[in-house]
């Protein structure tokens, strides 16, 4: 530290031996190391061998800048490239199964829609027929209801033709019946018009 | 010198160059460094070629990793940290590559080495400082003034946080350059115990069996070491540039 700029410098560039009182005073161990052979003394761990940090430096930077530049100007955007065309065409597949599978739904929403559809016109169609065979059958009932009315009251009407008929035959059978009888009994014939007389009687004396 | 458990590490000239005095040798450290990035950047590069959209297997090793650091730094910065997705990416690969080589025997491991475990470190600072400054100018100072933090605390508080930030680079390095060490030379000397016991007549051979399973499992163990520092390293450059990124935690 004693030492001035210009002695170290011309100690280290003669590469000289530090003489002993040189070296007691500034106690420079790079002066020490600089004086030593490189690379080829023993005694030295190799790996603290200062003689070769020069080398290995600029080595190092050489090789390694040379391996940077390879890695970022090609090694990185290949593989980048192999992964973006991978991860780009995944989403595409994804995109295409999503748009396929958006297409089978609406396939499927349709197919049930039209499905809905069907079954509700056919349960029209079902409700229609079975209201109008409903409305026939009624209708063909009724017809048929009024011409039976009909048939019983010309039945009747003429049951009750029948029937005064009759009873009014009932009277000529009675006076025949009486005169028979009166005939039979006395031996003598009666007028049929005593004969009735007398039958009005007993039938209104009921 | 077969037994030195520290002769693995030694630095080798292959190619002597000296320029202005400094000695910038291609040694057996650089090859290596040179090896790291050409089996990195094969292995990255030729998984990748086929460019399937169904992926490979090795491809897929390729693809996991870059997914990996990218969701480490998107966790980690958000997705303003992602414009230093190459440099993470860069820094990850490069050591877990460089430690994975030096698994291979008689590889040189150059992650064993303090200056270069050291150099990665100060670049993620640098990275760090210089884009946080870039960024927020001044207001990067808040980064040691944690908010909500009451003014008398603040006087504890700063300090620790600037202590904190100043050892970042000196942890970095220790960790990965300390575990890989560390790990390799234990192997070399329960390896050396292999040999040395065998030299040792039928006992020795039969007692051997037990350094060499030892052996056997802390091969295991480096490997799981090897991924796990270039990870480490590389969840804490995340966090690191988090801090540049969004500097008031």
């Amino acid at each position: 530290m004693f030492v001035t700029p210009a002695f170290a410098q011309a100690t280290t560039t003669e590469n000289a031996e530090v003489p002993a009182h040189d070296a007691a005073v500034n106690g420079d161990a790079v002066n020490t190391e600089t004086g030593v052979a490189h690379g080829t003394e023993r005694g030295v761990f190799p790996p603290f061998d200062q003689s070769t940090f020069a080398s290995q430096l600029l080595w190092l930077v050489i090789t390694f800048a040379v391996f940077y530049l390879l890695m970022s100007k090609v090694i990185v955007p290949r593989i980048g490239a192999i992964l973006e065309t991978r991860h780009g065409r995944i989403a595409k597949d994804l995109d295409e199964a999503a748009r396929l599978k958006g297409d089978a739904d609406a396939a499927i929403a349709s197919y049930e829609q039209e499905l809905a559809a069907a079954k509700s016109k056919g349960h029209a169609i079902a409700a229609t027929a079975r209201d109008s065979a409903k409305a026939k059958a009624d209708a063909d009932r009724a017809a048929l209801d009024a011409g039976i009315n009909e048939k019983i009251a010309a039945a009747e009407v003429r049951i009750g033709e029948i029937k005064t008929r009759a009873l009014a035959e009932v009277g000529t059978i009675a006076e025949d019946t009486a005169a028979a009888v009166i005939e039979r009994l006395t031996g003598t014939s009666a007028s049929p018009a005593e004969v009735a007389d007398a039958i009005r009687a007993s039938g209104n004396g009921k | 010198m077969a037994n030195d458990p520290t002769h693995q590490f030694l630095v080798n000239k292959i190619v002597p160059i000296e320029i202005g005095g400094i000695d910038f040798s291609f040694t057996n450290s650089s090859l290596f460094m040179v090896a790291t990035v050409a089996v990195a950047t094969a292995f990255l590069y030729l998984t990748t070629t086929r460019r399937g959209v169904v992926p490979g297997r090795m491809q897929s090793v390729s693809e996991m990793s870059y997914e990996f650091i990218a969701s480490m730094l998107r966790e980690g910065a958000g997705s303003h940290g992602m414009k230093f997705f190459p440099f993470v990416f860069s820094l990850f690969m490069f050591i877990l590559t460089a430690n994975l080589l030096g698994m291979v025997p008689y590889f040189f491991t150059i992650t064993s080495q303090i200056i270069v475990t050291f150099a990665l470190a100060m670049l993620v600072i640098g990275t760090v400082v210089v884009y946080g400054f870039y960024k927020h100018g001044l207001g990067f100072f808040k980064l040691f003034v944690p908010s909500g933090v009451p003014v008398p605390v603040l006087f504890i508080v700063v300090p620790i946080e600037i202590v904190s930030f100043l050892s970042r680079p000196i942890s970095l390095s220790i960790r990965l350059f300390a575990n890989l060490l560390a790990g390799h030379i234990t192997l070399k000397v329960f390896a050396g115990f292999v040999g040395s016991m065998s030299a040792l007549g039928t006992v020795g051979t039969i007692g051997s069996v037990l350094p060499l399973l030892m052996t056997v499992a802390m091969t295991g163990l480096e490997f799981l070491v090897a991924f796990l520092q270039a990870y480490v390293f590389a969840v804490l450059t995340c966090m690191y540039l988090n801090d540049a990124v969004h500097p008031g935690h």
